[in-house]
């Protein structure tokens, strides 16, 4: 017999408690899991920023437009290498639900945005036609379209319906680049506001500005805001990161909420698997004192008591994160398609899911284990339970 | 024959908050190896003290116990531990079996703790099983025993280290009279047979007629 078999034989012992913890802990990783992944992919659309990157809006809120013109003014300020105007659609595609970004953006967007991989065929294909659009690779595989398809948008910033063909299909170059965006011509969008809607043309809601040197984006940033100083426009340039932190600041208090719970979750499981431990331990009195006359040492004892809470965290830990997976992938199906960007469960939310496990099995051994030690043999054998 | 155990003016002191309670009052007493020594007394006298402090699972307050040369009132917690896997088989009026492990894994315990081969400890815990008269009940669980049988299992696990001493606190206790036979003839014959030394506490005349001598204890004091 091994000293692991009478672990084993021990936690098994009260099958229906530890049944019952093994599902608690099972419970609260899968939880924990689901929260991290979604406060971290909320987050990382702001890791996924540029620091050579700058936003350009309308000092107000960034839902009032720009005039075009703005965009070789602010090309001419020295250390700006590229501009690029762009404009959120939102439109609908096929059913309300469908939600992914679509914008309407100058040809020079995939150069400001290198992480968009876009073939050269498929970019000048893009640039030839008039009414051609390029979308993410995630954009395509989910509505199963194809170079060539047709999309039809039903507006309603800008009413009307859309019809544009997809010309490009850009693949995501790192694991958090968003690859569910739908990008058209500005040029489009402009020459038929300037047919119906005269007051609206020519104007942006934002201007991406790509820089050479990101060390002098504060400075940069200034020459581009003191330009329109007192015009009837004047602009808020901030970088990428601060623009899209600001952009997500509205969850803020409930992303925080969310994070704090994730952990809180941990702490209450903590004590759920303490207390298991506490009572294993107290029904056991005697058989500790017994192992103790029979020579077991300290270090015996620890390792009985820790093992057994160990194995009871590892089993639930496992199934929890086993289970995560697609519990997550089933979660990102029930949320509006392309509600994000990408849905994935980080490498952190693992490290982080198997700390908590091996955290929750050792400190749940402590009192238990402390409890052991310090009682002397001949008290427990007096222990009546 | 010498002397195996020496108890020399052994005290014992429980405290209750600030409130000395004397167990057992400058006790000295030898046992010669190969005794049998049934150790008797009323409820409260201090024979199972007694026999704790001579097993080494109590601390005198005053005093000294001398097994087997070592006096073991001066060793640490680790190396007590130690010695009394090596030295002392223990036998309790409730058997203290641990319930998840078959007799046979319940009689294996003390072997885990020696650097036997699995091979070497089948070989011990069968041979011993089979001294107790338990060797096809082996893969049964304490709850499948009598009590008769439990308690033999307990000896077992006594006795498969081969310790210098065996000491047993109230052994047929819990026992009818056809089982307390039973386990006191066991007893006798680990006495005789294998020339074990035995101490036993007993407050039963019947139990102690086994042995080889009779000390009386009375409010902590040998009588």
């Amino acid at each position: 017999m091994k000293v692991f078999k009478l672990i084993f034989k021990n936690a098994l012992r009260h099958k229906l408690r530890t049944s019952l913890t093994i599902l608690g802990i099972t419970i609260a990783i899968i939880a924990f899991g689901l929260l991290r992944t979604v406060v971290t992919i909320w987050y990382s659309s702001v890791d996924a920023t540029m620091a050579n990157r700058l936003v350009t809006r309308q000092s107000v809120s960034f839902i009032f437009p720009l005039p075009y013109a703005y965009k070789e003014k602010i090309l001419s300020v020295p250390g700006v290498t590229r501009v690029c105007g762009a404009s959120w659609f939102q439109g609908v595609y096929k059913d309300k639900n469908n939600f992914f970004a679509r914008l309407a953006v100058d040809d020079n967007m995939f150069e400001v945005y290198p992480e968009f991989l876009l073939s050269k065929e498929e970019s000048e294909n893009y640039k030839k036609q008039r009414n051609a659009c390029v979308i993410g690779s995630q954009i395509a595989k989910q509505y199963n379209l194809k170079i060539g398809d047709q999309m039809v948008l039903d507006g309603d910033i800008f009413p009307g319906r859309w019809e544009f063909e997809v010309r490009g299909i850009y693949q995501p170059k790192n694991k958090n680049t968003d690859a569910t965006q739908m990008v058209f011509h500005m040029d489009y969008l402009n020459e038929r506001l300037k047919e119906q809607s005269p007051s609206r043309a020519d104007q942006v809601f934002w201007y991406m500005v790509q820089i050479g040197d990101p060390n002098r984006s504060a400075q940069i940033s200034n020459q581009i805001d003191a330009m329109f100083k007192n015009s009837t426009a004047e602009t808020k340039t901030e970088t990428e990161k601060a623009f899209t932190q600001g952009f997500i600041s509205a969850s803020g208090a409930i992303i925080t909420a969310m994070n704090w719970m994730s952990f809180l979750i941990i702490g209450i499981i903590l004590l759920v698997v303490a207390n298991t431990m506490i009572m294993s331990a107290r029904e056991r009195t005697r058989e500790y004192a017994v192992f103790k006359t029979l020579g077991f040492s300290a270090l015996h004892l620890t390792g009985l008591i820790l093992g057994e809470s160990m194995l009871i965290a590892c089993i639930g830990g496992g199934i929890g994160l086993a289970l995560t997976f697609p519990l997550v992938s089933g979660f990102e199906q029930a949320m509006p398609k392309g509600f994000f960007p990408f849905f994935f469960i980080e490498p952190i939310t693992v490290v982080l899911a198997v700390t908590a496990t091996l955290l929750v099995g050792f400190l749940s051994a402590i009192f238990p284990i402390q409890r052991a030690l310090s009682t002397k043999i001949v008290d427990g054998f007096r222990f009546v339970g | 024959m010498s002397a195996i155990i020496q108890v020399k003016n052994l005290s014992k002191s429980y405290w209750r908050n600030s409130l000395e309670i004397p167990v057992l009052h400058d006790i000295t007493l030898d046992v010669e190896e190969g005794e049998f020594l049934a150790l008797m007394g009323p409820s409260g006298s201090g024979k199972t003290t007694l026999l704790n402090l001579i097993a080494g699972i109590d601390r005198p307050t005053n005093g000294e116990v001398i097994v087997a040369g070592t006096n073991i009132a001066k060793l640490k917690e680790s190396a007590l531990a130690k010695w009394r896997a090596s030295n002392v088989g223990f036998v309790f009026q409730f058997y203290n079996l641990i319930p998840v492990l078959t007799a046979y894994e319940n009689v294996e315990l003390p072997l885990l703790l020696t650097k036997l081969s699995k091979a070497e400890r089948r070989k011990h815990v069968e041979a011993t099983l089979n001294i107790v008269g338990l060797g096809d009940r082996m893969s049964h669980y304490p709850k499948q025993l009598s009590g008769g049988q439990e308690q033999r299992v307990a000896i077992a696990r006594a006795i498969v280290t081969d310790p210098v001493i065996l000491v047993a606190d109230e052994p047929t206790g819990d026992l009818d009279r056809k089982a307390a036979e039973e386990i006191l003839t066991l007893i006798d014959r680990l006495n005789k047979e294998f020339k074990k030394t035995i101490i036993v506490v007993t407050h039963d005349p019947h139990a102690a007629e086994k042995a080889s001598r009779k000390l009386h204890l009375d409010k902590g004091d040998l009588v």
